[in-house]
């Protein structure tokens, strides 16, 4: 009787360390998301994790947007977060099996505020941050998409629109919403700082090009394109 | 005996995956970077290629593929297609790819165009 007491209030003190947004992490979440790191270091253990890595969630995410996404989750990846699982080769070109990509789980508003809460504390390593930050400013739409067009390359694999621009990466006309500028900064001057085996490439983009860049997300960023679709 | 062996080979393999720098085989390496805009196939037919202003080079058609070197390649594999003067949509892959890698794509190229 004496040790059935003790063993439940060891279990209640162990639950207050671990936050509730913590074990709803654990419960729910940890089956797809690696929340301790390091990153995948092979193809195949890459291909393994069934959803991107957030462990450094706290670096990377706006809370603001992660409260309201994991409420009402909407697909960010056009092909899933590993396209070579979701596509087959068509007339012209590989196409998305639309039927292979399921729904995210939703959460209630509150829990979805206490996993916030929780996700906002894992923060990155000072090597992955680097020294880049972004220094603000703003572009016009028009030379931004030259810059991440013409002059980079990046909308291979990007779409800059609902179905304008490549399928392989997230799509980019909401990163600036999802996203902190530093991290942006940080992910374009060296992806594989943060993922070793990411199919995005490292394209050398200069240091002036990179705040263009990101100065034309947030462009992007500021439509309504829930309203657009 | 042979638990104790299979025991000894995860430990080595867990060691391995510790370690930084992990060299991948060729055709998962083709799949994981080439795939999205070379296509499942190599033929050219990539997820992305709708909106691309210039098309992906087709890795099967010998006569694409047959009139450049070893050397050739694994250039602009590493450096993309600025450094041979080709498009910026070939992107240089040498923070991706060990140069290991690189010549095991080389050589992987060759079997996929049976030329060279
Ligand atoms: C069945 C696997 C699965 C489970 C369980 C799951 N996720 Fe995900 N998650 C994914 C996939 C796949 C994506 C990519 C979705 C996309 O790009 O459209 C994703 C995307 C995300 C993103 C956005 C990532 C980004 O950078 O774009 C967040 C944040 C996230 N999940 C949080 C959670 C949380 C919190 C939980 C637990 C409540 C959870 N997920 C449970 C598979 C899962
Ligand atoms: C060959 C395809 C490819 C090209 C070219 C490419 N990207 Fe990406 N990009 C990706 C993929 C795939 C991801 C998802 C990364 C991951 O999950 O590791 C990504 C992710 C991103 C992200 C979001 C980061 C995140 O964690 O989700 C941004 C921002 C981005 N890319 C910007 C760019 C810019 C700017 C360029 C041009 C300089 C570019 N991309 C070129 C494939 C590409
Ligand atoms: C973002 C899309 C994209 C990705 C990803 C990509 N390529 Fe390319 N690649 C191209 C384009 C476009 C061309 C054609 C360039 C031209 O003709 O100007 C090309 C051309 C080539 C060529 C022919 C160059 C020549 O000599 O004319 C080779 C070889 C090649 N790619 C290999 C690869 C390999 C290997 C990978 C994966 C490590 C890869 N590519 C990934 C877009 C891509």
């Amino acid at each position: 009787m004496r040790y059935l007491f003790l063993f439940v209030a060891l279990t209640v003190a162990n639950a207050a360390v671990a936050s509730e947004g913590m074990v709803i992490l654990q419960k729910r979440c940890v089956s797809c998301h690696e929340i301790s790191g390091p990153a995948a270091q092979s193809v195949q253990e890459l291909w393994q994790r069934k959803g991107p890595d957030l462990f450094y969630a706290g670096s990377k995410y706006n809370a603001e947007w992660l409260k309201k996404w994991l409420v009402k989750p909407r697909r960010i990846r056009p092909a899933g977060h590993h396209p070579i699982q979701h596509i087959q080769p068509g007339k012209k070109r590989d196409m998305v099996d639309t039927t292979t990509l399921r729904p995210h789980p939703a959460l209630s508003p509150s829990d979805a505020e206490e996993v916030t809460e929780a996700l906002m504390k894992l923060k990155a390593s000072a090597e992955m941050m680097g020294t880049a930050v972004f220094k603000g400013g703003s572009i016009s739409a028009s030379f931004g998409e030259m810059v991440f067009d013409k002059f980079n390359g990046c909308m291979a694999c990007h779409e800059i629109e609902p179905g304008y621009g490549g399928l392989s990466g997230p799509e980019v006309y909401t990163a600036a919403k999802r996203y902190q500028a530093d991290y942006l900064v940080s992910f374009i001057t060296d992806p594989q700082a943060w993922n070793p085996k990411t199919p995005m490439p490292n394209k050398h983009v200069s240091a002036a090009n990179i705040q263009k860049i990101v100065q034309y997300l947030q462009a992007l960023a500021k439509e309504n394109w829930d309203e657009k679709k | 005996m042979r638990k104790n062996k299979l025991f000894l080979t995860l430990f080595v393999s867990l060691l391995m995956l510790s370690s930084a720098a992990w060299s991948d085989d060729a055709e998962d390496n083709y799949k994981n970077y080439c795939w999205q805009c070379h296509g499942m196939t190599g033929d050219g037919m990539g997820l992305n290629v709708q909106d691309m202003s210039v098309q992906p080079r087709d890795h099967t058609s010998a006569k694409a593929m047959g009139g450049r070197s070893d050397a050739d390649l694994f250039k602009v594999i590493k450096e993309g297609g600025l450094a041979i003067d080709k498009s910026v949509l070939m992107p240089p892959w040498r923070d991706s790819l060990s140069d290991d890698e690189i010549h095991g794509l080389v050589k992987y190229l060759r079997k996929l165009c049976q030329c060279g």
